[in-house]
C-alpha cells in the first residue's frame, strides 16, 4: 500500500513556510498572488498504519495538522486555488526519507520507501504557464526537483531495477584523433587529444581494449579537479620556461621557509601545522563552485560536507572544529530579464548557497566562523563557492601507514547515481545547458550521516584500528582507492558496495560521488573490532577488498575481472603539456577623484555597497557557538553587530590557546594587476588574524585560485602573475603555504557571449593565538581614548572600492611593500601581546574612513579625527587619504595611560595619533589641511551599512 | 560525596562536548552514552544524579526538532526516565534536548501520563539564529534555580519558539513552571530580538513540577568562561552565567 501523508501547520501558532513560499513570489515579483498554503507531503510504502504514523511521529500535535489518504487519490483543490507540487527527482538524495524510514521503525513497523514533496495551494496569480515557470525558480530548482502544477497521484516510488551484469570494453585502439575526441566527449571524460592517445598508446601496447571501468578511471584520476595539471606543468612565460608553477611559487616558498612547526603540506588532504604539544590542526579550504552554479543549495551543502571529509580524512582523521565560507555571486540588484539564459538571480543564488552552509554546517556542529562575500556581475553565471574547515588532531596522528594485506573498508552513506562525473564536470566551464546535462553530478547532503561517521571514525582512530583514511570526494571509490593504494596496489570487489537501489552499473559504483562516504584500510586483526564501532552507532561499514603489493588496481563484480590498471601508469602516465601564458600590464593613469566639501555623503555609498555592507543576515544563520570554543565572534561591539576581522576559538576548551582565521581577497584588484592582488590577498589574510591577536610567526596560509580557461594565454598569465606574487610576500612575510587548490575553466557561456569571471584568489590564514585572554576586537571601547594609525598611506584608488561606487575605472592598484609591510604587522602584533592595543581594526575596503566608522558604530562610541599626523608618502588631496586602498594599514585605540609606551613600541614604523574617541556619537574628521571632511552621526553610517543585506 | 552526571548522545547531537565539560567544571564526574547503550541497558540510569539531554539536531531534525529522539525516549526509556525523576534526580533538556522531552511528554508533565502539552515550533524569523540572550528567572520552582538571576547565554536553533494552548500556559504560570523568560537589556520582556524566536509570553525554560526537570532553548554550556560572552573584550573578566548555573544543579544535590 502506498500512503500519502499531508501535514500543515496550524496557522494559530505561526506557519513559516506559507509564508516565506508568499515571500518568495513577492520578493520575485509576480503580481496577484494573495496567499499560500504550504504543506509537507510524506509518501510512504508498505504495511503500516498510516494514521498512527502520521499522528505520532510525522505532525507535531500542538503546532501542526495532517490529514492521511491513499496516494492514489490526491486532495482535491479547492475552489479558487491552483496547486504546484516540487517531489526531488528519483534518485536525488533527500535525507528526510532516512529519518522517516527510522521513525517508522520506532513506532515497530516498516516502510519499504519514503518520498517527500511540497505542496504548495496558490490563490491569485498569473496564467498556469507564467506561474508555474515562476514557482519553479522560486519555490524549487529543476536541477533537482520535479515541479508539477496541479495534484500528483502515485501508485509506486519504489527506485531502481535489477543490474544484469556485463563487462563493457571500450575499442579505442583503431581510432583516429578525431575519434578519440568525440569518445571522450560522447563519455564525459574531459580528457583532451593527448591524453586520449597516452591512453591508446597504453592499450595498444598492452594488445587489448579498455573496459568501460579503467576509462573512467583514468579520466577522473586525471582530471585537473584531482591532478590540477594545468598549475603543475611547464608555463612558457615571458620569454623563459617555468617548471611547474605551483613547484616553483606556492611550494617552493614553503620549502625555503622551512617552518619547523609545518607538521605536513600539500601532502595529504589538508596541511598540518603543530598547535600545542598535545596537537596539531589542520586546515583545507575547497571550491564547490559548479554545482553551485546549478544547485545553490545542494552545490553549497556538499561543498561543506566534501571538506569536512577532507579533514576528517587528513591524517589519521581530524576532529573538523570551525568552518569558513566564501561566496562570489552577482549583483543581488540584477534585473531579472537582463540574465543571462539558464543563469540564477544572484539574490537567489546568495540564498540557496547560504542555506546550503547553514544545513549542513549547523547540523553536523561545525562552527561556521569565518567568512566573506564578493558581489560582482560577472560571477552571476558562474558563482564561487568556496568550503573551508579547520581540524584537531592528536599529535602522533599526522600521517598514514597503509599497507599491503590492510583491508579496504568502506563507511558511512551509500552509493547511488548522484554525483558520477563531478570531478571531469567541474574541471569544463559551463554553458546554458549545463542545468540539463550535469544534474547528476548535483547532490544534496545528509549531515547526520556525516556526523555519526565522524563520531565513530574518531573513535577507531583513537583505539589504533585503522592504517589510513581519505574521503570518497571527486572521482569516488576510483580516487579514494586509487590514492591510497598507488604505491601499494588494490583488488575491490564492486558487488559488496552497500548501493542505495539496485541498478548501478559497475563503473557508476566506482565512480559515483555520493557523499558521505570515508575509505579506511584496516589491519586484518583489527577488522571486526572496528565493524564493532561502527555497528554499535548504526553507521553503516563494509569491506569491499584488500590493499596489495602488486602496483595494479583490479577491480571485479561477482568474480569477473571488469578492470585491471597498472597504478605507475594510473599515477605518473598523464602527459604534461606545456602551456603558454603571457601578460601585459594595462596601462592606464590613476584616477583623479575630484575633491570635495564633505564626504559624508562618500563614506555612507561606500557603506552601503555591497562587499563593505553588513554580512550579519548571513553570519547570524550560522552557528558559531557550537563546540563551546568561540573567543573572538564574527561580529561584535557594544550591540554584537558591528564586524570583525578575523575569528578566534579555542579548539581545546580545557587550555588558552587559540586559533584565529581570516581571509583576504579582492578580485577588482586582479582586473588592473594580478599581481598586487595576490600579494594584496595576503597582506589582508595576514592582517586580518594579527588584528584579532594572532601570532605572527605561527601563521600559515592556504592559497585558493579560481580562474577562467587557462588556455588563453592572458587567462594564464595573470595566474603565472597572482603565483609569483605568492612566492615573494609569503617568503618576505614568513607565511609557509600548507595547502591549496585550484579551479579553472570558471567561465559562463550563453547566448554567443562567454563570461569569464574576474581572477579570483582566495587567502585564508590561520593562526595560532598564545593566549586567549590577550585578544583584541576591533569596536571602540571608552571616550578619552587615542586612536593611532600604524602604517604609511600612498595614492593608491585603482581597483579601489572609492573608484567603484564612483564609476571610476583604471589606475594604480595597491602595492604590497613586504619590508614595510613585514615591520608595520609585527609591530601591531607586538603592541596586541604587551596588552597595549584597547581595540585594532585593519584597513581595507574603503580604506581609512571606512575603517573608523566601523570601528565607532561597532562601539556605540564617537571619533574626532584629525588627520595631520597621518603617514603619508606621495599622496596629495583629502579624497585619497581617507579613501585610498594602500595595504598593511591598522588603525588602534590606546589609553591615555599606555600612550607613551605605545608610541615608544612603535617607534620603528610609520604612524602618527589621528584620532580621540568621544562619548558623543558623531564621525568627525578634519584633514591634513585642517578642513573639515565629514561631521556625521555614527547611527547614520550604521544604518548605511546595515541596510542592503537586511533580507 | 562524588556525583555523577551522564549527558546522553544521539546522531547528530553536537554539542555534547561543551555540556561534558561544563558538568565537569561543576564537579560532576560525567560520563557521555549513546543513546543506543541506554536502550540496551537502561539500569545504567541508577548510577547517575543528573542526567543532560544536550543539543544538536539529533536525527537531523528532519521530521520536526528533536521528533526523532521524542520517539525513542518515550517508546524505549521513558519509564526508565520516570523512575530516575521519582528518585528524586535531575534532568536538564538543553535546547534539542529540551525540544524532545517537551515531544516525549517528559516536559512540563512527565509523571501525568506523558502526553505532548506544548511544542517548540519554528523561528517567527522563519530560519535558524544564533545571538546572545537575556533570560530572567521568574519562578524558583526549579530547585537549581532562583527567581531573579539572570542568565546571559547564546541560542542557537530554528526551532524554538515556545507555543502551546492558552489553558497549558496559564497553568503553567500558575505553577511557576514558567523558569525562564527572555528580556531585553533592562530586565523587560520585549519582542524581536531580545526575543529571539518569537515564544509565546517570552518563554525560554520550563520546568515539570517537582521542579526537577528543567528544559530551555538557550545553551548555559556556552557560557562557561567569561571569554565566551560577547562583550568580553569591553567589560573585561566577570563570573560566567553559564557555569553558575550548572554548579547550581549541583549544590541542589548536596
Amino acid at each position: 500500500m502506498l500512503w500519502r501523508v499531508d501535514v500543515s501547520c496550524r496557522p494559530e501558532y505561526g506557519d513559516a513556510p506559507s509564508a516565506s513560499a508568499l515571500a518568495a513570489f513577492r520578493e520575485y515579483p509576480l503580481p496577484g498572488v494573495e496567499k499560500v498554503a504550504t504543506s509537507t507531503v510524506y509518501l510512504l510504502e508498505g504495511d503500516l498504519d498510516a494514521p498512527r504514523v502520521a499522528q505520532e511521529a510525522l505532525a507535531d500535535p500542538i503546532s501542526e495538522m495532517f490529514r492521511v489518504m491513499p496516494a492514489s487519490e490526491p486532495p482535491p483543490v479547492p475552489p479558487g486555488a491552483r496547486v504546484v507540487t516540487i517531489f526531488k527527482k528519483p534518485g536525488v538524495m533527500d535525507p528526510v526519507e532516512a529519518s522517516a524510514l527510522k521513525a517508522v521503525a520506532d513506532l515497530g513497523m516498516t516502510a519499504t520507501a519514503v518520498r517527500i514533496g511540497i505542496r504548495h495551494l496558490i490563490y491569485g496569480g498569473p496564467d498556469d504557464g507564467t506561474l508555474r515557470a515562476v514557482a519553479a525558480k522560486v519555490l524549487a530548482n529543476e536541477a533537482v526537483d520535479e515541479v508539477t502544477l496541479g495534484e500528483r497521484a502515485f501508485d509506486r516510488i519504489a527506485l531502481g531495477a535489477p543490474y544484469r551484469f556485463r563487462r563493457i570494453d571500450v575499442p579505442l585502439r583503431d581510432l583516429d584523433d578525431a575519434g578519440l575526441l568525440s569518445l571522450s566527449r560522447a563519455r564525459g571524460l574531459s580528457l583532451n587529444g593527448q591524453e586520449m592517445k597516452a591512453i591508446q598508446d597504453h592499450y595498444r601496447r598492452l594488445d587489448r581494449e579498455p573496459t568501460d571501468v579503467e576509462l573512467e578511471t583514468l579520466a577522473q584520476t586525471w582530471s585537473e579537479h584531482c591532478k590540477h595539471k594545468t598549475l603543475t606543468s611547464d608555463i612558457r612565460f615571458d620569454g623563459s620556461w617555468i617548471r611547474n608553477l605551483l613547484q616553483s611559487t606556492v611550494f617552493r616558498a614553503t620549502q625555503e621557509l622551512a617552518k619547523p612547526w609545518c607538521v605536513s603540506v600539500f601532502k595529504d588532504n589538508a596541511g598540518i601545522i603543530e598547535f600545542d604539544e598535545h596537537h596539531d590542526v589542520c586546515f583545507k579550504v575547497e571550491t564547490h563552485n559548479h554545482p553551485s552554479a546549478i544547485d545553490p543549495y545542494g552545490g553549497s551543502n556538499t561543498g561543506v560536507g566534501g571538506v569536512i571529509r577532507d579533514v576528517l580524512g587528513c591524517g589519521l582523521g581530524a576532529k573538523p572544529v570551525a568552518g569558513t565560507d566564501v561566496f562570489c555571486v552577482g549583483l543581488p540588484d540584477a534585473d531579472e530579464a537582463a540574465l543571462l539564459p539558464g543563469t540564477i538571480h544572484p539574490r537567489r543564488m546568495l540564498r540557496g548557497v547560504v542555506a546550503g552552509v547553514r544545513d549542513y554546517g549547523n547540523r553536523i556542529g561545525l562552527p561556521t566562523l569565518n567568512g566573506a562575500v564578493f558581489f560582482d556581475e560577472r560571477y552571476t553565471g558562474n558563482p564561487l563557492v568556496f568550503c573551508g574547515t579547520v581540524g584537531l588532531l592528536p599529535k602522533g596522528k599526522a600521517f598514514k601507514r597503509t599497507k599491503a594485506g590492510d583491508a579496504v573498508l568502506l563507511v558511512g552513506g551509500r552509493t547511488g547515481h548522484d554525483g558520477i562525473h563531478g570531478a571531469t564536470f567541474s574541471s569544463v566551464e559551463l554553458h546554458e545547458e549545463s542545468e540539463a546535462a550535469s544534474a547528476g553530478a548535483v547532490q544534496i547532503g545528509n549531515a547526520i550521516v556525516e556526523k555519526k561517521v565522524i563520531d565513530t571514525v574518531l573513535q577507531a582512530r583513537d583505539q589504533d584500528l585503522f592504517d589510513g583514511i581519505t574521503d570518497c570526494g571527486a572521482g569516488g571509490l576510483s580516487s579514494a582507492v586509487g590514492e591510497m593504494g598507488a604505491e601499494l596496489g588494490a583488488e575491490v570487489d564492486l558487488e559488496k558496495v552497500p548501493v542505495k537501489y539496485e541498478g548501478l552499473s559497475t563503473a557508476e559504483i566506482w565512480i559515483s560521488e555520493a557523499q558521505e562516504r570515508m575509505v579506511l584500510s584496516v589491519p586484518p586483526e583489527c577488522v571486526e573490532r572496528i565493524l564493532e564501532v561502527f555497528r554499535a552507532e548504526d553507521v553503516e561499514a563494509t569491506v569491499i577488498g584488500r590493499f596489495t603489493s602488486t602496483r595494479e588496481l583490479v577491480l571485479r563484480y561477482q568474480g569477473h575481472e571488469v578492470g585491471r590498471l597498472d597504478m605507475e601508469f594510473l599515477h605518473r602516465g598523464l602527459p604534461r603539456e606545456p602551456r603558454i601564458a603571457t601578460w601585459a600590464e594595462p596601462k592606464s593613469p590613476n584616477p583623479r577623484p575630484p575633491e570635495k566639501e564633505d564626504y559624508a555623503e562618500d563614506l555612507k555609498k561606500l557603506l552601503a555597497s555591497w562587499n563593505i555592507c553588513s554580512k550579519e543576515w548571513i553570519i547570524r544563520q550560522y552557528d558559531h557557538e557550537v563546540q563551546g570554543g568561540s573567543v573572538i565572534k564574527p561580529l561584535h561591539g557594544v550591540d554584537n553587530d558591528g564586524p570583525s576581522d578575523a575569528a578566534v576559538f579555542r579548539p581545546v576548551l580545557s587550555s588558552w590557546r587559540a586559533l584565529a582565521v581570516g581571509c583576504g581577497m579582492n578580485p577588482r584588484y586582479g582586473d588592473l594587476d594580478p599581481y598586487q592582488m595576490a600579494a594584496n590577498a595576503i597582506d589582508e589574510a595576514f592582517r586580518n588574524v594579527v588584528s584579532v591577536g594572532g601570532d605572527p610567526d605561527r601563521t600559515a596560509l592556504l592559497d585558493n585560485f579560481s580562474w577562467g580557461n587557462p588556455e588563453d594565454p592572458e587567462t594564464l598569465g595573470a595566474l603565472v602573475r597572482a603565483a609569483q606574487a605568492c612566492y615573494d610576500v609569503a617568503t618576505a612575510y614568513g607565511l609557509p603555504f600548507i595547502s591549496g587548490k585550484d579551479s579553472l575553466n570558471n567561465e559562463y557561456r550563453a547566448g554567443g557571449r562567454t563570461v569569464r569571471i574576474p581572477h579570483s584568489l582566495l587567502i585564508s590564514a590561520l593562526s595560532v593565538v598564545p593566549d586567549a585572554r590577550r585578544c583584541v576586537s576591533a569596536d571602540l571601547k571608552e571616550p578619552g581614548n587615542y586612536v593611532w594609525m600604524i602604517g604609511q598611506t600612498r595614492m593608491e584608488l585603482g581597483g579601489s572600492h572609492y573608484a567603484l561606487v564612483n564609476g571610476m575605472s583604471g589606475g594604480k592598484v595597491p602595492a604590497v611593500e613586504p619590508e614595510l609591510g613585514r615591520r608595520v604587522i609585527a609591530t601591531v602584533a607586538n603592541v596586541i601581546s604587551l596588552g597595549l592595543a584597547r581595540s585594532c581594526h585593519d584597513l581595507s575596503e574603503g580604506g581609512l574612513a571606512v575603517a573608523a566608522a566601523e570601528m565607532a558604530f561597532a562601539g556605540g562610541l564617537g571619533m574626532k579625527m584629525f588627520l595631520e599626523q597621518t603617514p603619508v608618502r606621495q599622496l596629495t588631496g583629502e579624497t585619497a587619504l581617507l579613501f585610498s586602498e594602500s595595504p598593511s594599514r591598522f588603525l588602534i585605540e590606546v589609553r591615555e595611560r599606555d600612550f607613551a609606551a605605545f608610541e615608544k613600541a612603535t617607534a620603528g614604523v610609520p604612524r602618527g595619533v589621528v584620532g580621540q574617541v568621544t562619548a558623543e556619537g558623531r564621525l568627525s574628521v578634519v584633514g591634513r589641511s585642517r578642513r573639515k571632511l565629514l561631521d556625521v552621526p555614527i547611527a547614520e553610517l550604521k544604518a548605511a551599512w546595515q541596510r542592503p543585506l537586511r533580507w | 560525596m562524588t556525583l555523577r552526571a551522564l549527558v546522553l548522545r544521539a546522531a547528530g547531537t553536537n554539542t555534547d562536548g561543551e555540556t561534558v565539560v561544563a558538568c565537569e567544571r561543576a564537579g560532576f564526574r560525567t560520563d557521555l552514552l549513546h543513546v543506543n547503550r541506554l536502550v540496551e541497558r537502561s539500569d545504567m540510569f541508577g548510577s547517575y544524579q543528573l542526567l543532560v539531554v544536550p543539543g544538536g539536531f539529533s536525527y537531523g531534525d528532519d521530521l520536526g526538532s528533536g521528533r526523532v529522539l521524542a520517539n525513542e525516549l518515550r517508546l524505549r526509556l521513558g519509564d526508565a526516565i520516570r523512575d530516575f525523576i521519582r528518585a528524586g534526580r535531575l534532568v536538564m533538556g538543553i535546547c534539542n534536548g529540551f525540544q524532545a522531552l517537551v515531544k516525549a511528554g517528559l516536559l512540563p508533565d512527565p509523571l501525568e501520563g506523558g502526553r505532548q502539552r506544548a511544542t517548540l515550533a519554528p523561528n517567527e524569523s522563519g530560519h535558524f539564529e544564533d545571538r546572545w540572550v537575556r533570560l530572567n528567572a521568574v519562578s524558583s520552582r526549579c530547585v537549581w534555580v532562583r527567581e531573579g538571576t539572570v542568565l546571559e547565554t547564546a541560542v542557537t536553533h530554528g526551532e524554538g519558539r515556545f507555543v502551546a494552548p492558552e489553558m497549558e500556559l496559564d497553568r503553567l504560570e500558575a505553577n511557576g513552571q514558567v523558569v525562564y523568560r527572555y528580556v531585553d537589556p533592562s530586565g523587560a520582556e520585549a519582542g524581536y530580538p531580545w526575543n529571539p524566536n518569537g515564544s509565546i509570553r517570552s518563554i525560554a525554560g520550563i520546568c515539570d513540577p517537582t521542579g526537577r526537570v528543567l528544559g530551555l532553548m538557550p545553551h548555559p554550556e556556552k557560557h562557561l568562561d567569561f571569554t565566551h560572552h560577547p562583550q568580553w573584550t569591553r567589560r573585561g573578566e566577570r563570573e560566567a552565567d553559564g557555569l553558575a548555573f550548572f554548579r547550581s544543579a549541583r549544590a541542589a544535590l548536596t
